[in-house]
């Protein structure tokens, strides 16, 4: 029997990313918060520049409960499992993956929420592809563009804004939607190689500029600028310049004294009542299992895990899983399409040793709808982006362009000469939402309590593939302008499995035949049931998403405060 | 995750404890006393092996070294000691693919035999590499696992016991863990001077955490990471 404890306001499933931002609206309007959080704190000393404890070991997270639990793929209904990768993308911690991120923080553009009627006005209906389930979003950019700024000055953002309300600043992305002021800090400031690739793009008539980063490029309400050490692309920072909700949202409701957050609690199953409303939930904590009830549920969780307890929260009032009457938990799923590669070797060293992902140069010209597609067959397209980061396993696992096998002496020969003058595109592409694209419970893998595991049934589908050759094509351009001697390009080996940027399966939308969540993101069979992360995400952009959650967390967070009664009940 | 439990070998001495042993038995061998007494010359002791049967690591030492050679381009894998990283990884983070090396190995050292009358580690290296070729095409995922983990242990932290003497940093001119970087470190032809430390030479970091990721057998080994996690294309 699991030990009943004492009714709290809201509960939040998951300390991470969204649940850490939506923690601090919810106190300072005077709510009592609980939040669970399945990994622990950690601290500084946990976050040592070590490659292969981070990038191979799935490290710096003490707990590893998403580990255990990572999801199963197949291509197609009735094809055979793709190989199953070892580690989640996914940490548990109070801060979540915003420890280990790469801190990319973008706005959507605001293409990305009308993909639908964008598209049919400007080149017919005809031009959505066939057998997809985008709609539009609920709302625009501008109905989200208050909470993006509130975040990116609560958080902490770097970067350099290129339209701020309607004037455009061509220092910055000149295709971004208008924004009401700029960031809160200049941003991060560019490498040899950045400065590099920013003239070959202009050579190109592309536009290039400094992207947006969760990481401070001076001191910012305590915390100090980055040391560019470089060792944050999968493992914290050591001084805490990287925006972490653990450092940055997740104290300021701490100090409200109105958020109590439970480490090592593994939620099991969402509980609802006699009217289906949730009730609370059910979690394991050092092998005794509790009950919290509460008068409103937030899930916090990644794309799968939100999925996945609604999915295994069943009840005789939801007997195929929570806010799922009709059948919609898990559908329109989508992760970034990574469906090919480009990868260039340069003559001369490029002393990318140093520097972080999020310390690179962008290109938007070919994203979302920001170029014609009159005379192409895609709709969508790519953000391009060259950083610096290099540590020396994956520089020694790296390619060899065909002038040298994997091993022996010519390799070896080969990597001596080469380790630094590689580099690998980073290319975040359109994705839709199919029909057949989506995910369930898996009938055979479970995790260790014997639940289980989410299982992906996705491929990526004609368009997706449109938009990768585009933008391997258009990347190709970019490297051979900055002097590349040999361009790489991979095709025909994507598999759309586990990603870490991963959306949909409890998509927001006013229709709630074919949305899980509302235009706020509670629930359209559960009123006090809300869901935040990328899970509610109907388009995926070209960009990472993170920022995009964390403004939608905090619009979930302070409608509820603004509409307690009816919500709470 | 105990606490007193990390640092042991699945035996129940301490790594410690092994190192002494495996010290003591070096220097008995290298005092010469061994000779003066009469007794026949002896081959050097190997150093204590944490999981790997001697058979077993005189094999993979010699795998490694062919796929990382020793040669004028300086050191490999046998330098770094990529062998003696992997049986270690094995009594732990690497714990799930023991039983692989354990076959693997038997059957390219029973394939030496029987086509050449040798053991691998005692045949030439073109004869060791046409062997280690047709493996790789014949066992790709055994080939892929041993490469993957010989790299990393020429390459990774030298905590971990591989990289010895930096050779495997120093093959990539890779300048080392600094914690503060300037503008000018990240300009291109800077040339930063190489730092020759562990993460953990560092005082502000936690070997205590470091020793548990290395020794507890979590879902970890990433021979089979197909989604490219790890490198830049699917980051986050």
């Amino acid at each position: 029997m699991a030990i009943e404890l004492k009714k709290t306001d809201v509960l939040i499933i998951g300390m991470g990313a969204t649940g850490g931002v939506a923690a601090l609206p919810l106190t300072q309007a005077g709510l009592e918060v609980i939040g669970l959080e399945a990994g622990t704190w950690l601290s500084p000393s946990d976050f040592a520049p070590d490659e292969l404890r981070n990038n191979y070991r799935g490290w710096p997270q003490l707990v590893q409960k998403a580990n255990h639990e990572v999801p199963t793929h197949r291509r197609r209904d009735g094809a055979p499992y793709s190989p199953r990768p070892s580690v989640h993308p996914m940490m548990n911690a109070v801060g979540g993956t915003t420890i280990h991120y790469w801190a990319q923080s973008w706005r959507l553009n605001p293409w990305d929420f009308k993909v639908v009627s964008a598209t049919t006005a400007r080149y017919g209906a005809s031009r959505i592809p066939s057998g997809s389930t985008v709609e539009d979003w609920p709302f625009g950019l501008e109905e989200l563009e208050p909470y993006y700024d509130k975040v990116e000055y609560e958080v902490g953002i770097s970067g350099q804004a290129g339209n701020v309300a309607g004037k455009l600043d061509e220092r910055g992305n000149v295709f971004e939607g208008a924004r009401a002021r700029e960031y809160p800090m200049p941003p991060l400031h560019g490498t040899g190689f950045t400065a590099m690739m920013a003239d070959a793009a202009k050579a190109i008539g592309a536009h290039p500029f400094p992207g947006p980063a969760a990481i401070n490029s001076r001191n910012y309400e305590g915390r100090p600028g980055c040391m560019y050490h470089g060792w944050c692309d999968r493992g914290g920072c050591p001084v805490n310049a990287k925006s972490a909700t653990s450092v940055t949202t997740i104290p300021k409701a701490l100090a409200t004294k109105r958020l109590k957050i439970v480490t090592r609690a593994q939620v099991t199953r969402i509980e609802v009542d006699a009217k289906g409303r949730a009730s609370g939930v059910t979690y394991l904590r050092d092998g005794k299992s509790y009950f919290q009830p509460a008068h409103v549920v937030l899930m916090g969780c990644f794309t799968y895990e939100n999925v996945r307890l609604l999915l295994l929260s069943k009840s005789k009032m939801f007997p195929d899983g929570l806010s799922n009457a009709h059948g919609q938990v898990g559908r329109h799923y989508m992760t970034h399409n990574s469906y090919g590669s480009v990868s260039a070797l340069f003559p001369e060293n490029l002393n990318n040793w140093y520097g972080l992902p999020a310390q690179g140069i962008a290109v938007d010209n070919w994203a979302d709808d920001n170029f014609d597609h009159s005379g192409l067959d895609f709709i969508g397209g790519v953000n391009l982006w060259a950083m610096n980061a290099r540590r020396p396993i994956a520089a020694a696992s790296s390619e060899t362009f065909g002038m040298a096998k994997g091993w022996g002496a010519d390799w070896k020969a080969f990597i001596r000469q080469n380790a630094d003058r590689i580099h690998h595109a980073y290319m975040q592409k359109t994705t839709l939402p199919y029909e057949v694209n989506y995910l369930d419970l898996d009938p055979v893998v479970k995790d260790p309590l014997g639940d289980p595991v989410i299982r992906i049934t996705a491929d990526y589908q004609e368009n997706e593939k449109r938009v990768t050759r585009f933008a391997q094509e258009k990347m190709a351009a970019w490297y051979k302008a900055a002097g590349a001697v040999a361009v790489r390009m991979t095709g025909n080996d994507g598999v759309m499995g586990i990603g870490a940027h991963a959306y949909g399966g409890t998509r927001m939308g006013d229709n709630a035949q074919t949305n899980v969540a509302d235009r706020w993101g509670f629930s359209h069979e559960v009123p006090n049931l809300g869901v935040m992360g990328a899970s509610l995400m109907g388009t995926s952009g070209s960009r990472n998403p993170t920022l995009t959650v964390q403004a939608l967390a905090w619009r979930t967070a302070q409608h509820l405060t603004e509409n307690w009664k009816e919500r709470a009940g | 995750m105990g606490k007193s439990s990390d640092d042991k070998t699945p035996k129940g001495h301490s790594r410690r404890d092994m190192f002494k042993l495996a010290g003591a038995a070096s220097a008995l061998a290298g005092s010469g006393i061994a000779q003066a007494q009469g007794a026949p010359p002896v081959a050097a002791p190997r150093e204590a092996l944490e999981t790997l049967t001697a058979a077993e690591a005189e094999i993979l030492e010699a795998f490694c070294a062919r796929l990382i050679p020793s040669d004028a381009n300086g050191p490999g894998a046998r330098e770094a000691r990529a062998a003696h990283y992997i049986d270690r990884a094995l009594g732990g983070a690497l714990a799930s693919a023991r039983e692989a090396y354990r076959s693997g190995l038997m059957s390219l050292d029973a394939q030496a035999r029987a086509s050449q009358g040798a053991p691998f580690s005692a045949l030439g290296a073109q004869i060791q590499d046409a062997m280690l070729t047709e493996i790789e095409k014949t066992d790709p995922g055994f080939f892929s696992m041993v490469r993957q983990h010989t790299l990393q242990g020429t390459f990774c932290d030298p905590y971990y016991g591989g990289n010895a003497g930096f050779v495997g940093w120093d093959l990539l001119s890779y300048p080392g863990i600094r914690m503060a970087v300037s503008e000018q470190d990240e300009a291109m032809n800077a040339n930063p001077a190489p730092v020759r430390k562990s993460a953990y030479d560092f005082p502000m970091f936690d070997r205590h955490s470091a020793g548990i990721a290395d020794r507890i057998s979590a879902p970890m080994d990433q021979a089979h990471m197909p989604f490219g996690m790890g490198d830049t294309k699917n980051g986050h």
